[in-house]
Parts: structure tokens; C-alpha cells; sequence
């Protein structure tokens, strides 16, 4: 039944917006228990990818399947996010008039219902994993402090709490370290290694100190398709990757 | 004990609130039906039906809030709801009227009359019983709002766009009642009722007893409101106002919590509005006037959106003001609610309730450090 062993497998996946391709035959596939870094020049077609996967943007034509079987072309955000499909946007996005502790019970993994959640009342449970998650990314003391008021780089560390929070099988990351100081930025790949234990990872970054700290396998997107894929110290020794982007 | 529970962990402002509209709403009935009439304090009908006309849409108005202030859909159709309620208590009171009418016909209203109708049009069975009134007050608001939520939620119709589509169904509205062949009584809509349950509509007593009723809903639509926005959805509704997009990819149907808000609002509206007709006496198309819609918007802007009680406070004030000024100088009132509406955009953007909401959070931060978790952060920045 299943054509592919990858927990995540695009094949010839094209994307055009009027006329300009924003993925032109991606084929993609992603392990289980993997961690993948993307990276590639502006307009390469990273976040797109990541609107196809997360079922935001339909693909023109080509295969989405996750866990080899479930196609994700015919779902939409909720249904894909329910299969365990976690996503951090580029711009942190947070609830900002919720505080740290309620931003992330809305992400915990219970019924996403009307009913259930006008009649849901917190748990012992609840707390309980909350505070783990709230040391996990190192926010416990701002537990009760409205989202609004973290800084940029606590605000990037509360969404990944919120995905974790989810607990999905794949965590679709874009620009983790985008806006952060070294010392974040090397706490946040620390974190990154550290979810990686447990789960799937795909990682979109422009910093290269940042996917060289990861230190994982490294793709490389250029025009909507595949350019380079492989250890870092390989791609970036590969003259068309030279090319297009690191010699730029 | 209901209360109680629908109240466990509200913010401290929940109870003197509620306990002014229950006071109001006993107090203003018993003054004037007790009173003599040269007491000083003795409240006139004419102030009896004033108040409770303001108490009808303080409802509205926390409607209003439900979906803006809480969930950010910013409709500028709410008067088409609550039009839609009045009609429907309207319709029930024309029934009543029975054989008493200028034509003296039991069946039909003078209108039909009027227009040479033979018989009832078959949306008007059942009107002659209160029971089906008061289900079709809610029922026919919250079928409309489902309605228009499920196509325009669902295409993720957002924003002005969305406020554009609600101003469109009350304006087609106000256009279709005031039709006469629609069968509502056209552009003079109904009015001259004479009994509701068998009472007087014109007596003390009555009149009491609706305004009463007026508090009573007033303060179960606080009470709900407060329960869904204290509850975990509510918390799904504010997300959704904040950043749409994160609750989706949460893998919340963000369209489902939309409508849900969009109709209980509705309703609602519906009931403020059914109160309303019987105390005014009258209801014609102008209720389904998009400006109605706006205004109604500029109250919840100047209570304070997303605090329930602001617009409530916001609605009374701002008609106050209007019934003072329509009669002192009529031709400022128009001028003044423009002007409120800038000043509060410009100065006072959380509203009254917001901002005075604000103060003490103020303090609250600067107390800070004095908390242990707070007192080692800055112990450890040190």
C-alpha cells in the first residue's frame, strides 16, 4: 500500500502563481525520526513548500503523502494540523493578548471542537505537562506574562513551545533563529537537537552558523526544485550551490 | 447558584455589574408602580419605557461585543438581527389585536386589510401564540446569521470585506420590508398593538413587567456572554482574533468558532430586539437602517470592546446623550456621534470600561518586583 517509507514524500510537486513557478517539480522525502535542514535564496520556494505541506496553498500537480499513505493535497489547515503537522511561521506568531500558559494550553493536544472546548476545564494533567513545556523552552517564569510583552527571540522559543505542546509526529520550523542574538541562536539549535529525539524536524534557515550547529543533512532549493542535497560540508563545496547562493 | 457557577473565576467587575441591572431592573418598576405621582421620586412610564428601550440596547450592544471585541468579526449588521427579533415579536402582537383593529377583521391585521389580502400569508401562522414568537425571535436572527456565517466564514471572507457583506443584508433587508406586498406591514410597519399575554401594552403594570424582563435579559446575556468568554472557546475566539492563521495551523476550525459566536450573537440581538418593539410600540423597516448597525458599533467603541460591560455602559450613554440632545438641539446629534466616535478612536481606543480596565494593571507592574518569581529574575540579573 504504502509507495514510500518517509514519514514526509512530495514527488514532482509544481506550485505557479501567475505564471511564475514557485516550486517547479519538488520531489522531497523526509524520514522518520529525521531532522532536515532547507535553506536556499530568497523566492526558492521554502515557505511555499511549506504551504503545500501544512495545506495552505494546493499544489497544481504532484504527490504529497505523509506517513506514506494520507494525501495531503485534499485536506485542509485543521485536518492537517490534527494529523500531527506542526508549523512555526517565519514572523513568530503568538496569541498576544493570552498569556505564555494559555498560549500554550490552546496547543496542547485535546479536542479542537466547539462544544469541547466551551465545556473543557484545565487539569491537573494539563498543568502538568505545561510546566515541562514551560521549562523545555525556558519560559516558566514568564508563565503568567502576556505573550505581548515577550521579547522577539522569547516569542520564536513560546511557538516552538506551542508546537511541542501539540506534540505532532512532524515539526515544520521556518526561520527559527531569524531576529536572535548568537547566544539564542545556539540555545535554539540546542532545543531544536533536543526535539529532534523525539521527533521529526524539517528546518528552514538562512543562517548558515545556525544549520552548520544543527548538523544534519542539508537541502538545497533553488527556482521551485531540488539543487543540492547532502551533508553541509558537501553542498556548500558544490559549485552550483556556490553559484546560486553561498557565493552570493 | 447558576450565576455563581457561570461566574467562578470571573474578574471582579462581573458582580457589582450585574448587581446594578437587577437593582435597576426592580427598583425603576416599583418606583413607578408604587409611587404616587406627585412623589418626587415617582418615574413617569414615559421614563419607564426610556430606560428600558436603553436596557434593550445595552443587550445589543453586548452582542456586538461577542463577535468584535472577542473574536474580531466586525459586524456592521446587528440591527438587521435585532429587527428581525422585533418583527417577530411585532407579528405576535399584531395577533393580538384580534377584531379590535380600525377594519375590525379577528383574522387579519389592519394592514392586509388594507391592502385587500383575503387571508393570513402562511409565515404568519403561529404568530398568535406567544410561545412560537418568542422561538422565532431567536430562531429566525440565528438562521439568518447561520446562514451568511456559513457561506462567508467557510470562503474566509475577513475583515472590511466582511463588515461590507453585513451592511449589504440589513440594507437588502430594510429594502425587502419595506416592500408592501411582502406582507410586514410595508414602510409604516406595525404599531397600535394593544395586548401582550393579555395585558395591556399601555399599562403601568405591563410596562413595569417588561422592563423588568428587559434587566432580566440583559443580565442572562451578560452571564452567558461572560460563561463563553471565560471558557476555553473563549479563549479559542480571542486567539482567533489575534493571529487567524496560528489557531488554524493548531488545527482549529477556526469558520466553526466563528459561526458559533456569530449566531449566539444573533440571537441575542434577536431577544433585545423583541423586547423592544412592545416598549417603543412601533417597529418599521428604518430599524433595518445600516446606519442603525454603525451606531451600534460606535457604542461597544466607546464602552470599550471586548470587556462586556463597556458596551452595555457605552449603549446607555451614548442614547442618553442622543435622547438629550435630539431634543435640545436636534441638529447637533448627528455632529456629536461623529465627533464621539473620532474622539474615542483618537484618545480613547480601549473605551471608557478599557481604559479605567487598564489603570489598575498599571499598578500591578510596577508592584512587580515584590512577587518571588519576579524577585529572582532580578535577583539573578544581578
Amino acid at each position: 500500500m504504502a509507495v514510500t517509507s518517509a514519514l514526509l514524500y512530495l514527488d514532482g510537486v509544481t506550485v505557479s502563481f501567475d505564471g511564475f513557478k514557485a516550486l517547479n517539480q519538488l520531489s522531497l522525502a523526509i524520514d522518520p525520526g529525521e531532522m532536515r535542514a532547507i535553506i536556499g535564496p530568497n523566492g526558492a520556494g521554502k515557505t511555499t513548500m511549506m504551504d503545500v505541506v501544512t495545506g495552505k496553498t494546493r499544489p497544481d500537480n504532484g504527490e504529497v503523502l505523509f506517513g506514506g499513505a494520507v494525501d495531503l493535497t485534499r485536506l485542509d489547515e485543521a485536518a492537517i494540523a490534527e494529523l500531527g503537522i506542526g508549523r512555526k511561521f517565519q514572523k513568530p506568531t503568538v496569541f498576544e493578548s493570552h498569556t505564555v500558559a494559555d498560549n500554550l494550553l490552546l496547543a496542547l493536544k485535546n479536542p479542537r471542537g466547539v462544544w469541547a472546548t466551551l465545556f473543557a476545564s484545565a487539569t491537573a494533567v494539563e498543568s502538568a505537562r505545561l510546566d515541562r513545556i514551560l521549562e523545555t523552552v525556558r519560559l516558566t517564569e514568564q508563565r503568567d506574562m502576556l505573550a505581548a510583552n515577550l521579547s522577539h527571540g522569547q516569542k520564536q522559543w513560546l511557538e516552538i513551545g506551542m508546537l511541542l505542546a501539540s506534540d505532532p509526529k512532524l515539526l515544520l520550523v521556518d526561520e527559527p533563529a531569524a531576529g536572535m542574538t548568537d547566544a539564542e541562536t545556539a540555545a535554539t539549535a540546542a532545543l531544536l537537537k533536543e526535539i529532534n529525539k523525539t521527533h521529526t524536524v524539517v528546518v528552514v534557515e538562512h543562517d548558515m552558523a545556525f544549520v552548520r550547529a544543527l548538523g544534519v543533512k542539508v537541502t538545497v532549493l533553488h527556482e521551485g526544485s531540488v539543487l543540492a542535497e547532502g551533508p553541509l560540508a558537501q553542498v556548500s563545496a558544490d559549485p552550483r550551490v556556490i553559484e546560486v547562493y553561498l557565493g552570493r | 447558584m447558576i450565576a455563581a457557577s457561570l461566574l467562578a473565576g470571573s474578574e471582579r467587575r462581573a458582580w457589582p455589574f450585574l448587581a446594578i441591572i437587577l437593582t435597576l431592573g426592580i427598583a425603576i418598576p416599583l418606583l413607578h408602580l408604587v409611587l404616587p405621582p406627585t412623589s418626587p421620586l415617582y418615574v413617569s412610564s414615559y421614563i419607564v419605557a426610556l430606560i428600558g428601550k436603553y436596557l434593550c440596547y445595552a443587550l445589543l450592544a453586548l452582542a456586538v461585543d461577542l463577535v468584535w471585541g472577542y473574536c474580531g468579526i466586525l459586524s456592521l449588521g446587528h440591527g438587521a438581527f435585532f429587527a428581525l427579533g422585533g418583527y417577530a415579536m411585532g407579528m405576535y402582537l399584531m395577533r393580538q389585536i384580534g377584531s379590535r383593529g380600525v377594519y375590525g377583521n379577528a383574522e387579519l391585521p389592519d394592514f392586509m386589510v388594507f391592502l385587500n389580502w383575503q387571508e393570513l400569508p402562511w409565515y404568519w401562522y403561529g404568530f398568535d401564540r406567544f410561545w412560537f414568537a418568542a422561538l422565532m425571535v431567536v430562531v429566525v436572527p440565528g438562521t439568518l446569521a447561520f446562514l451568511v456565517g456559513w457561506f462567508a466564514f467557510r470562503s474566509r471572507v475577513t475583515g472590511v470585506y466582511l463588515s461590507i457583506i453585513t451592511q449589504a443584508v440589513t440594507f437588502a433587508l430594510m429594502l425587502a420590508f419595506f416592500r408592501n406586498d411582502m406582507g410586514f406591514g410595508g414602510n409604516n410597519g406595525m404599531t397600535d398593538f394593544k395586548d401582550i399575554l393579555g395585558f395591556n401594552v399601555q399599562a403601568g403594570g405591563t410596562r413595569a413587567a417588561l422592563f423588568f424582563a428587559s434587566a432580566a435579559m440583559l443580565a442572562l446575556g451578560f452571564l452567558v456572554a461572560h460563561a463563553v468568554v471565560n471558557s476555553r472557546l473563549g479563549k479559542v475566539l480571542v486567539a482567533v482574533r489575534d493571529a487567524e492563521s496560528r489557531a488554524r495551523f493548531l488545527g482549529y476550525r477556526v469558520e466553526n468558532y466563528k459561526l458559533f459566536v456569530f449566531v449566539l450573537s444573533a440571537c441575542m440581538a434577536g431577544i433585545a430586539g423583541a423586547l423592544y418593539v412592545p416598549q417603543v410600540g412601533i417597529i418599521n423597516p428604518s430599524e433595518f437602517a445600516p446606519a442603525n448597525s454603525i451606531e451600534v458599533v460606535i457604542w461597544v467603541a466607546v464602552g470599550g470592546r471586548g470587556t462586556l460591560i463597556g458596551p452595555a455602559i457605552g449603549a446607555v450613554l451614548v442614547n442618553f446623550a442622543k435622547s438629550y440632545l435630539t431634543g435640545a438641539i436636534p441638529e447637533a446629534w448627528l455632529f456629536a456621534l461623529g465627533g464621539l466616535f473620532i474622539a474615542v478612536t483618537l484618545f480613547l481606543p480601549r473605551g471608557i470600561v478599557g481604559t479605567i480596565a487598564a489603570l489598575p494593571l498599571r499598578r500591578r507592574v510596577i508592584a512587580k518586583p515584590i512577587e518571588p518569581g519576579a524577585a529572582a529574575t532580578a535577583r539573578a540579573a544581578e
